[in-house]
């Protein structure tokens, strides 16, 4: 019953605030709603740790441990983006760059958007969830958009075109995979259902589901920034606003990569190859490489955490594609600390922009002399994105690149030096920002910036000690995903 | 003996599909645009509701008269609406010639039969041998996309793609469960209409609906 409650609230939230969006108080409702949808997937995550996966009585639902973190990730950033864009919004507005039918706008999506991420997160139905990734997308169109400056009106555009030509691409691959389908389980509605397909994997016609899978990871591989489809990511990052940039980044990206790696699971039972694995490990190794050399090229610093963005869903990729239990155990646990780790830094460099006034690094210095808390938010989110122990995404990368020496000796020299090059990129750009001269008065209202410290403690917490039921659960989800 | 029928008649409208897809690439005015993109809609609708017709299944005919209201009557109704309160009916620049375009078109038919021809061999419906031609009206409209610098043009090859997806679908497989069609058909009404207000959000910012001047995110 709780799955109801999850979908929900978010969607009511939506619809209310599409009315009342640009009253006072609506920032405070928005949270209001986020946090009732947090405790929602939370009591639905304790059940499912108590009494193992779910399907509703009508099929259209099904959680596993593997959604279900997801879900419980996804609802918590979704919370914690809300508290963060109250006086984030505010600010916004009182600088006129939003008005109130546009925070109307800009409140009713929120909801919508997460909504539609937790649709396509615990539906059991394969089109369903090619529908609200689309429906995903199209909340969050007009939400870059929502400064109407030339450029963000040029990034959502892009966005929507090639998330558009992206996801046309993942409705032919299910097409196949619906054909493919039909023929083991008959026509109509069960042959899309995830638990069905899952059972008669085997039995898939091999030809039919390698080419669905090129297609399904094309699609939604275009939405997870792969490169090369990553073009609209970091436009799409830079111009919307901050907190619309943390959810895309940290939970969005997460999303998509499930819908692949949901695919990949019935294309590996039906081939019994490595097809699929290779191909994402050959797009996820691209992206780590690609993004790491595009970082130090950036003057924007939203844009170049948006290529941060892109070289960690590559290196999440690369893991999934590995398969085993260890690689899935680190690409999952890598989702976790990239998403809580990522918006915890676009909270933090969404206030160090509003106080410089300016996106553009150079412009933006001293962070630490004016208003400290911002400066240590970002100073610390950059070690800790960086995998600098003890920060728990040092622990993911880690089991990510000893599987990689263990089992593709020839994809680590590329990981490192990746990794390498974009540590001096990010960091020889933070560190100025955070300690350098500034002239600059200090901001002069109170930063959101509790999601920030909450968000990097969880992560200095999880690379310290991962509770055991926590680990057990990643554990049970990897074996689901077996390969 | 009168499935053949129906099946001649489904394959001319898949001929006529693939036909408008050329026509449409070859289209300069907006206006003319529109207009193809309707006959398009028609043909489908024609081929889904025959198929639907023929074979017994019934809910194919939710979709024909979905794409009937839709992509017939609605969208381009829409459409022209737009193009009258912007007024942008001039004429459309290709980034590449014609015969060019078209020349790129043909190696896409070729390779989209190419590709779709082990599934179609594979298929159990009267119509697969329209597999091909569903994938080549995906893959022109796709070209289409790529070769308009025009906001309006973009969208009617993003929604010609709709088309052939859809008419992938028909074929294929007699169409997708209708719960995941209706889905599918909403995304689409919502994106037209989020597109609706957003061309008026490109041509209060750039005071002209034509891409050209969206060029400033370029990698540095």
């Amino acid at each position: 019953m709780e799955i109801y409650w999850v979908i929900g609230i978010p969607f009511v939230g939506g619809a209310l605030l599409a009315l009342w969006g640009n009253r006072a108080h609506a920032p405070e409702v928005n949270a209001a709603f986020s946090l009732a949808t947090f405790i929602a997937a939370a009591v639905l995550t304790a059940r499912i740790i108590a009494d193992g996966p779910i399907v509703t009585p009508n099929e259209w639902f099904f959680i596993d441990p593997f959604n279900v973190f997801l879900v419980t990730l996804t609802a918590f950033v979704a919370f914690t983006t809300a508290l963060f864009s109250r006086p984030y919004m505010r600010i916004e507005a009182e600088h006129g760059r939003v008005t109130a039918p546009r925070l109307r706008l800009y409140h009713a999506s929120y909801q919508v958007f997460i909504g539609m991420m937790l649709l396509a997160l615990t539906t059991n139905n394969l089109g369903i969830l090619w529908v609200s990734m689309e429906g995903a997308t199209l909340a969050t169109v007009l939400l870059v958009s929502l400064y109407r400056t030339p450029s963000s009106i040029e990034a959502a555009w892009k966005y929507f075109i090639l998330c558009g030509v992206g996801i046309a691409l993942a409705l032919f691959g299910t097409i196949l995979l619906y054909f493919a389908a039909e023929k083991v389980l008959g026509a109509g509605g069960t042959a899309l259902l995830w638990t069905h397909l899952n059972g008669v994997k085997g039995e898939l016609e091999p030809v039919v589901l390698q080419l669905a899978f090129v297609f399904l990871l094309v699609g939604y591989g275009t939405k997870v920034g792969l490169v090369p489809l990553h073009n609209w990511l970091p436009d799409a990052h830079a111009e919307g606003p901050t907190p619309i940039s943390a959810v895309l980044s940290g939970l969005l990206l997460n999303v998509a990569l499930y819908a692949v790696v949901r695919s990949k699971v019935l294309v590996d039972g039906a081939l019994g190859t490595t097809l699929a694995g290779n191909l994402m490990m050959g797009f996820g190794l691209l992206s780590v490489v690609v993004a790491a050399f595009l970082l130090k090229r950036q003057t924007d610093i939203k844009r170049m955490f948006a290529y941060s963005s892109i070289e960690h869903m590559g290196l999440i990729t690369f893991a999934f594609g590995m398969g085993g239990m260890v690689a899935n155990f680190a690409g999952m646990l890598h989702m976790t600390m990239h998403s809580l780790t990522k918006s915890a830094i676009f909270f933090a460099v969404g206030h160090a922009t509003q106080k410089a006034g300016t996106q553009v690094m150079d412009d933006i210095r001293g962070l630490i002399k004016t208003n400290p808390t911002i400066g240590w938010g970002l100073m610390l989110g950059a070690i800790a994105i960086l995998g600098v122990p003890p920060f728990g995404v040092f622990a993911s990368e880690f089991l990510i690149i000893t599987t990689a020496m263990h089992e593709h000796p020839w994809a680590t020299p590329f990981l490192l030096t990746a990794l390498g090059v974009a540590f001096a990129a990010i960091f020889g750009r933070v560190q100025p920002m955070v300690f350098g001269e500034t002239e600059l008065p200090r901001l002069p209202h109170q930063p959101a910036l509790a999601p920030v410290f909450i968000h990097l403690a969880l992560v200095l917490l999880m690379g310290l000690f991962i509770p055991p039921y926590l680990a057990d659960w990643y554990r049970q989800a990897a074996s689901l995903l077996g390969g | 003996m009168s499935l053949t029928y129906h099946l001649q008649v489904v394959n001319l409208l898949a001929a006529i599909l693939l036909l408008i897809a050329f026509a449409m690439l070859s289209q300069r005015r907006i206006v003319g645009l529109i207009t193809l993109f309707a006959w398009q809609g028609a043909a489908l609708a024609t081929s889904t509701a025959i198929v639907a017709w023929s074979t017994g299944q019934h809910h194919l005919y939710y979709s024909a008269a979905l794409t009937l209201a839709l992509k017939v009557v609605a969208m381009p109704w829409f459409f022209f609406r737009l193009v009258r309160q912007l007024e942008v009916d001039r004429e459309v620049e290709t980034m590449l010639n014609i015969p060019t375009n078209m020349l790129i078109g043909i190696v896409l038919v070729i390779f989209a039969f190419n590709l779709a021809l082990p599934i179609s061999q594979m298929a159990g419906t009267v119509t697969r041998s329209t597999l091909g031609i569903a994938l080549a009206s995906v893959l022109l409209a796709f070209l289409m996309m790529i070769a308009r610098r025009k906001a309006i043009p973009q969208v009617i090859g993003f929604l010609a793609m709709e088309n052939g997806l859809f008419f992938a679908a028909t074929s294929a497989t007699y169409g997708m469960p209708l719960v995941v069609e209706l889905g599918v058909a909403l995304d689409v009404l919502v994106g037209v209409f989020v597109l609706g207000i957003f061309f008026f959000h490109i041509r209060e910012t750039f005071d002209s609906l034509d891409l050209a001047h969206m060029e400033k995110l370029k990698e540095h």
